[in-house]
Order: structure tokens, then sequence, then C-alpha cells
């Protein structure tokens, strides 16, 4: 009787687990017959082309990916010092009172709404950066990076506020990697003579896979943000290097253009876009899981948790 | 002369993982400031109890937006909590299967995939075929993302509900089934409790998936079957309008937001707390 008992409820539950997975499946799936006019239409000339013109029916999102990988990339060059640091500082360096408040500050940031960050960015952080613009030196604005009118709208407010948005991301990550390398690997450098930087150099040395996979993961953050960069990053679907330039990501011309989106074909643009930025922060995530994983068995974060002091554990 | 570099190098990287500290906590420290200064000389009793003003017209509120996002929000949960409780459940009970992996890797992908996406993917279910925007589509976005955050919680702390309360149960004859929702996910209750609170928290402050949604309303409306406004999408709406006063009503809507992000993080944060004491005393 009780077998029976225990398959219903396996079967019970495990169908609920099948429909999560489901859900992601249903994703791809709904998001590629729903773009299936525009990959028969445009076919791989949709993101070799820049015209983007709705009225006409001619779509090339090229602008759109570029926007959204320069402006991560740019993102992950600010934030991955700073999260690495935050990191190292919050599991080796800080004194232990400290620890709990360091935490409980990053993961607010962490918390706070996409939007308010949006709000933040268009009323503080663009009058900000377009002050700054403004007071560039000529020879500055001689170099491809810092051309064209202060604007304070465009990448380089989108990528501040989007290093600032991942920063608590790949922090917490790389922390909890951090925690899952055995302390005799510190104990042994210490025993060695080593200062503190060089042991953390040796526990950073141990962790390097969970170390790129946690800023990774942040990247893929990065990726597809949509708030918050649709309201600072200008709009303007052009390819320029210059940090001053309004530029476009493939997340906001989605929420511009989605809701009004008339014809058949314009939609499946859209929704193209988004099936390609689904896939890349699938990638992008994969990977990055698979770098946190491939620390070991016996070394992997969640384990740790019970391994270590309870002193040095942050909840 | 080398071990004074050494040093010298070793103190240098403290500093520089303390300013990165700093330097992360000054953008939090300038958002909060903002956003209550803002905030405080915009919000008043009417923010929570009128409509949105004219324009152009001072004062108003977010009655209809504030109500609107507790039922997006709701409906998302009335969708999440069964599935990502019950899948949390088979991905603790049966953990070495092929199955509850393949769940696993399923929810920390869904995690990962972007609200706007999900709002595509809610517009291609929920919206499309039935040709109009409803509050229902924008529950069934915000349950989809709050599905594998309901479902990792649940699994995690029933992994951490001690074996013997389980092996209690089966050894006075109980079922598995009945071992399990008798007595193990009861002692964990707590802590789900509080995941599922913190999940709600973060997807009520969505709004990339609730644009084609849940769209807009203008209008008090309850009806699941209709456009619905919600706090942030009138929050965005408003910042990116050209009027002043719509400016201040942001400020007060981000208030909220912010409000109702700290309170549950600080409740969060309370109830790990004891679970961890209790989890020491015994």
């Amino acid at each position: 009787m009780s077998r029976f008992d225990d398959l219903g409820f396996r079967a019970g539950t495990g169908l609920f687990g099948v429909l999560i997975i489901a859900v992601v499946i249903g994703i791809a799936g709904v998001l590629y017959t729903d773009s299936t006019a525009a990959i028969s239409k445009f076919g791989w000339q949709f993101w070799q082309t820049d015209t983007w013109d709705p009225i006409a029916g001619d779509f090339g999102a090229r602008p759109f990916i570029w926007g959204t990988l320069y402006s991560s990339v740019l993102a992950l060059i600010i934030a991955g010092p700073i999260a690495l640091g935050i990191a190292i500082y919050i599991s080796e360096l800080c004194p232990a009172w400290l620890q709990r408040p360091l935490v409980f500050l990053t993961e607010l940031l962490a918390a706070i709404p996409s939007i308010v960050y949006g709000l933040w960015g268009i009323f503080v952080l663009v009058p900000f950066v377009r002050q700054l613009e403004a007071g560039t030196p000529e020879w500055m604005k001689a170099l491809p990076l810092f051309s064209g009118p202060p604007l304070g709208l465009g990448m380089l407010s989108a990528a501040v506020l989007l290093a600032i948005m991942i920063v608590p991301f790949s922090s917490s990550v790389a922390r909890e990697v951090l925690r899952a390398v055995p302390q005799a690997q510190r104990e042994g450098a210490y025993a060695l003579g080593a200062t503190r930087w060089e042991a953390i150099r040796m526990a950073l040395f141990y962790a390097r896979t969970g170390i790129v996979g946690s800023i990774m993961l942040g990247f893929g953050r990065a990726l597809g943000e949509t708030m918050a960069v649709t309201m600072v990053i200008g709009n303007t679907p052009q390819i320029s290097t210059s940090l001053y330039a309004p530029q476009y990501t493939m997340a906001a011309v989605i929420a511009n253009e989605f809701a009004e989106a008339a014809d058949e074909l314009h939609l499946h643009a859209l929704v193209e876009i988004g099936l390609v930025l689904f896939v890349i922060t699938l990638v992008v995530n994969v990977a990055s899981r698979a770098f946190i994983w491939s620390l070991g068995r016996q070394a992997r974060p969640r384990r740790a948790r019970h391994a270590t002091a309870p002193a040095a554990e942050p909840a | 002369m080398r071990t004074s570099y050494r040093k010298f190098m070793s103190h240098l990287v403290v500093a520089l993982c303390a300013g990165a500290v700093l330097l992360a906590l000054v953008p939090l420290a300038f958002i909060l400031f903002y956003v209550i200064k803002q905030g405080v000389t915009a919000i008043n009793w009417n923010f929570f109890t009128q409509m949105p003003a004219q324009i152009g017209d001072p004062g108003g509120g977010m009655a209809n937006g504030i109500v609107g996002s507790l039922i997006v929000t709701g409906l998302g949960a009335l969708f999440a909590i069964p599935i990502g409780i019950t899948a949390g459940v088979y991905a603790s009970e049966y953990r070495g299967t092929r199955l509850a992996s393949a769940i696993r890797f399923a929810a920390d992908t869904l995690n990962g995939v972007p609200s706007i996406v999900i709002g595509v993917f809610a517009y291609g279910v929920a919206v499309l075929p039935f040709h109009h925007f409803s509050a229902a589509a924008g529950g069934f976005a915000l349950g989809v993302m709050m599905l594998p955050l309901v479902m990792r919680t649940t699994e995690e702390l029933l992994l951490l509900v001690p074996a013997s309360l389980r092996e209690g149960a089966l050894a006075l004859g109980a079922t598995r089934a009945r071992a399990v929702f008798t007595v193990v996910l009861p002692a964990a209750l707590p802590g789900i409790i509080t995941g599922v609170l913190l999940a709600l928290a973060r997807v009520a402050g969505e709004t990339a998936p609730l644009l084609f949604t849940s769209l807009n309303n203008a209008y008090f409306s309850t009806d699941p079957g209709q456009p619905i406004s919600t706090l942030t999408v009138q929050v965005y709406t408003f910042a990116t309008s050209p009027y002043p006063e719509w400016h201040q009503q942001a400020w007060a809507g981000a208030l909220v937001l912010v409000t109702m992000v700290f309170t549950t993080s600080v409740l969060a944060r309370v109830a790990t707390a004891r679970m961890e004491r209790m989890q020491r005393g015994s």
C-alpha cells in the first residue's frame, strides 16, 4: 500500500517540477513561433543592417546588439574589480561584527527595483554626467571615446548605472565562492610566512574559476537589464564607440516599442530581438554556473556553508 | 627591502578592498538620500487614496496603481506559490534523481532570464490569444519570475530540517507524503514564508514584464480581465513625462517601493537570525 502512496507522491510533486522545465522550454518555443515572420523575411540580414524603420517595414537590429554588448562590457569593466574587492573585504578582511551589516547593505543594493535606479538615473546621475561631459578638456574630446556633444543621456550614464546595479550580484556570488576555499589554503600560506595579500592571492587562485563565474553572472544581469538602461541611454539606434553618444539596447527597444507595435512584422522583429537576448543570457548564465560548479564537489559554496565557523557566517 | 615591499603591497590591497566597499556604498547612500528627500515632500495620505491628478494640477495620488500592484502581484503569487513549493518538495525529497537536477537547472535558468523576455513570453501566452492586455497576463508574468525563487527557497529550507524529524514520522508509520506535509514542511514553514515574502517584494518592484501585459489604466480597476495600472509602470510613465508635478509623484512612488523592499529585507534578516539561533540551540 505504502509503495503506491509513495509513487503517487513522487509523480504528483514531480509533475509540478516538470512544469518549471516546461516553462523554460515554452519561453524558447513562444519566442520562436512569434518571430517567424521576421526570421523568414530578413534572415541573417536582420543582424547585419542598421535601419530600424517600423513605418517602412525595414528592420535591422545591429545597433541594438551593439548597444547591449557595449554597455554591458563597460559595466563589467567598472563593476568587476569593485565587486571582487567587496567580496575579498567581506570574506577575508573585515572584522566579524562588520560582516553582517555590510552583507545587508550590499543585498539592499541588489533589492532596489530597477525603476528606482532609473528614476535616480534620470534626475540625479544624468545631470551630473552632463556636467562632467561639458567639462571635458579639448584634447580628450579628440579621442573617439569622448567625442560628441555633452548630452548626459547616453552610454556613459547607462554603463555607470548598470555597474552600480550588478556589483551586488557579482560580489555576493564571489563571496560565497571565497568562503568555499578551504581554510587550510590560507593557513598554509600564512605558515610559509605569506603576508595577508599573498594569502588572499592563494585563495583567489584556488577559487579562480568560481571568481570568473561570479563576474560573468553579473555580466548576464547587465545584458538583460531593462528599465534603468532604457531611462538613461538616450534610445537612439546608432553604433558609436563614444561614451557620450546616446545609443539603444535590445531590452530597451522591446520595452519602448512592444506595446505600440501595430503590424505583425514589427512585432515579430521585436520578439526576434527578445529571442536572441534570451539565447545570449542563457549561454552566459549556463557558462558562469559551469565555472562556479567546476570548483569541485567538495568545495562547492552551498556545502561549505555548514563547514565554516559560525562566526564567519553571514546568514 | 623586499619584506617592506611585500608589506606595502599587502596594506595597499587591504586599502583598495576597503575602498571598493565604500565606493559601492556611496551610490546606495545617494539613491536612498534622494528617494527619501524627494519622496517625503511629495508623499501624503492622498497618495494612497486618490487617483492621479490631471496634467498640471498638483497633488493627487496613485491609489489605482497601488491596488493594481497588489492585485497583479497577488495573481502572480497564486500561480507561483503552489507550483514552486511542490516542485521544491520534489527536488529536496528526491534530490539524487536526474529529474531533480533537471528541475534545479530549469529553475536557475529561469532565474537568469531577463524580465523583459519574460514579458514577451507572457504576451505570447496570455495576451495574444485573447487579443487584449489584462491584469491576469501581468500576474502570469510576475508568477513566472517568482517560480524559481519560491522553488529554490523551499528546496534549500527543506534540506535544513533535521533528518530525525522525518525519521520519527516514518517510524510511526506515516507515508512519505504524510511525513513531508505534516512534519517536514511545517518545520521549514517560517523560513519558506520569509523566502516567499522576499520573492513577492522582488517581483512587486518589476516594471519591464508589465509594460505590455497588464499595460496601464487611467481609471480604477480591479478586473483581472482588463488592463490595470501598477505602481511601477505608473512611476515609469510619470518619470519619463515632461511635467514637474508628475516627477514629484514618481519620487513618492519610488519611496513607497524602496520602503517596501527595505521592510521585507529587514524582516527576512530578523527571521533568518532567529532560525539560526534555533538551529544552534538545538
